[in-house]
């Protein structure tokens, strides 16, 4: 287990509340100090996370213990099948996705996947995902719409792979595709933010009807150490870039970026999966089931809206 | 808005003065320099040109260049700033030193006698950088080709996402991108220009959703940027890696046009592909252009064209 800084004393607490409940023999009154704890322990993780900056936020949504998209597919979905390869040049195992239900009805779900281990995150280069995962992914979007399943993407991705090999086969090229195949796409979407949003490679992925993040994720247009060292022309800005650059889902759902912020269990995703899991079942659910009404015509139309209003506040003549 | 202003004309500098190229070093008069449309005549490095001057260099009249949304500017939705220098305050230094308010020109005019949507970005505006602006400017001008069924001519350039709007600059690679889905859907042409440097999400976004490609030679393509590849790799690249000559070798980019030839070149490919604007000479093959253009077959009434003659056959 990965401990944040600003985790300790929480973990500490948890860990001594653990080990009175396994201990038989404690003296004294067992059950009133464990409500003790639990009540110091909820306290306490209240206060720390409100106290969070920004930066600690980046922090969170990067954890190495977070579920990442495998692990929400198997706790919220049934019958996942994991299709591979781009049917160009191969399979890139940072992008996972497949047909799948979720509470009985079809679905096609894509995720970026980051690995748990250092084996893991090797053979899925840490989640920066190639052109041929992007492909991949478009080639599953397509089939969805084919077959008449939304689509449910769960984005977290640091960014798109940053290697020649993957300038070579059209990085940009699979990204910008993926693009204009999700603005036109006849079935529903819901794209969900489960971890890092980082930069192009997550909104290959990040085109749909509904956008919703998991409480404790970040959504950017580049990493707060890259904006850093563009804009602080030194990547050790990067806690002041991570403010500034407006990244939480409250700062999305202000600029109209974000649709939905989906609570995680107390100390964030990573202590439970099973609440956090079914905390976004829920939302899931709900949203497919609001979308599966609409025509189809005027939902793809409502989708070019929502984009094509990003930013018009941004904007104003002088 | 005038485009041309005093200062464009002063850059081109009386004669017998010299330009140093930046490539090759070499010296050459400025005023030759100027005439071969910044191409350095020693070796033929391409320098950047400005919005003004490609304008220039690509319509029949920039003159009678009719511009879309030219007062738009950002109200700087995130409130940015770096070391109590705010956004509005940074832009200022770039409008005062080129002239522009945002990095995009965008509007109407003729090309080889075409009528055509043309957007121009100039890297001198922050790295061309794209931001609301950028990204409003681009879709009102393909919604403008869309609903004047006109082709759409981008010269495309950027340096990445403009950080001081955070995902409101990301989400403009949606934006455009949703424009350009419903302007393809409606059968119309898009040929994107790539100049030094085109990368990140501009090329991850509108500068690639073409139907027709044409770069500059020696311009920098890509998404990742060389010096963040280097530090992540820990190895330096190939020199030519991420050129236009790179990119063409790898299926990326159609044609790589030398910047004498690139007017004629997107005039042909405009011919080519919609009818538009064939080479008027005389009066009669004037009022022949017009009717193709006004035909209701659209492109598919494009005359014939001689076939020994491939596609960018001069390039
Ligand atoms: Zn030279």
């Amino acid at each position: 287990m990965a401990t944040l800084e600003f985790e300790r004393e929480l973990v500490k607490l948890r860990e001594d509340l653990e080990e009175i409940r396994e201990d038989r023999g404690f003296k004294g009154d067992r059950e009133a100090r464990i409500s003790e704890l639990e009540f110091e322990l909820k306290a306490r993780t209240t206060r720390v996370f409100a106290e969070l900056t920004p930066w600690d936020k980046v922090q969170l949504a990067r954890h190495p213990d977070r579920p990442h998209a495998l692990d929400f597919i198997d706790l919220i979905l049934t019958d996942f099948v994991e299709m591979h390869g781009d049917r160009h040049f191969g399979d890139d195992p940072a992008v996972v996705g497949g047909p799948a239900k979720l509470a009985g009805q079809r679905v096609m779900v894509i995720g970026h996947q980051k690995g748990r281990d250092t084996r893991e995150n090797v053979r899925r280069n840490f989640g920066m995902a190639s052109p041929e995962g992007f492909r991949k992914a478009r080639r599953l979007m397509v089939q969805a719409e084919k077959f008449g399943m939304p689509v449910v993407t769960l984005l977290d991705i640091p960014g798109a792979s940053p290697v020649l090999e993957a300038e070579e086969r059209g990085q940009a090229w699979a990204i910008a595709d993926n693009l204009l195949e999700m603005a036109g796409l006849r079935v529903p979407i819901v794209v969900v933010v489960i971890g890092e949003g980082g930069s192009g490679g997550a909104l290959a992925l990040g085109i749909g009807d509904r956008i919703l993040m998991l409480e404790h994720t970040v959504y950017s247009v580049a990493s707060p150490e890259g904006a850093a060292s563009i804009v602080w022309r030194d990547h050790k800005f990067a806690p002041e870039a991570a403010a500034a650059l407006k990244l939480t889902p409250p700062d999305l759902i202000e600029l109209g970026i974000v649709d939905r912020i989906v609570p995680e269990p107390p100390g964030g995703a990573h202590i439970d999966f099973d609440a956090a899991a079914e905390l976004l079942v829920g939302a899931l659910e709900d949203e497919l089931a609001a979308l599966a009404g609409r025509d189809i015509d005027a939902l793809v139309a409502a989708r070019y809206e929502k984009f094509r209003s990003m930013g018009r506040g941004a904007v104003a003549p002088v | 808005m005038k485009i041309f202003g005093r200062r464009d004309r002063e850059r081109r500098g009386p004669e017998g003065l010299w330009h140093t190229c930046r490539e090759c070093g070499e010296m050459a008069y400025e005023r030759e320099f100027e005439m071969a449309h910044k191409v350095c005549p020693k070796c033929g490095f391409h320098e950047r040109l400005s919005a003004p001057e490609r304008i220039a260099l690509l319509l029949d009249d920039p003159e009678a260049f009719v511009q879309i949304a030219p007062r738009l500017a950002t109200t700087d939705p995130l409130k940015f700033e770096r070391d109590g220098l705010t956004y509005p305050e940074h832009l200022a230094r770039y409008q005062q030193s080129s002239g522009l308010i945002e990095a995009v020109i965008c509007g109407k005019g003729r090309l080889d006698g075409a009528e055509i949507c043309l957007a121009v970005i100039d890297f001198r505006f922050l790295g061309a950088s794209m931001g609301a602006v950028v990204g409003e400017k681009i879709t009102l001008t393909v919604e403008a080709a869309m609903e004047a069924r006109l082709p759409l001519v981008i010269v495309n350039c950027s340096g990445g996402a403009r950080m001081q709007e955070g995902m409101l600059s990301l989400m403009q690679m949606a934006k455009t991108s949703a424009a350009l889905r419903r302007f393809h859907d409606a059968g119309l042409l898009y040929i994107s220009v790539m100049t030094d440097p085109t990368l990140a999400g501009v090329t991850a976004s509108f500068a690639s959703l073409a139907d027709v490609i044409v770069a500059e030679p020696g311009a920098t393509i890509g998404f990742t940027g060389r010096r963040l590849i280097e530090q992540i790799v820990k190895q330096k690249l190939p020199e030519d890696a991420q050129s236009a000559e790179f990119m063409q070798e790898h299926g990326m980019v159609d044609l790589v046009s030398p910047r004498r030839a690139l007017k004629d070149l997107l005039g042909r490919l405009l011919n080519l592909y919609t009818g538009a604007g064939a080479p008027v000479d005389s009066p009669a093959e004037e009022a022949e252009a017009a009717s193709v253009e006004e035909s209701p077959e659209g492109p598919e009434a494009a005359p014939k064209v001689d076939e020994s003659q491939p596609a960018g056959g001069q390039v």
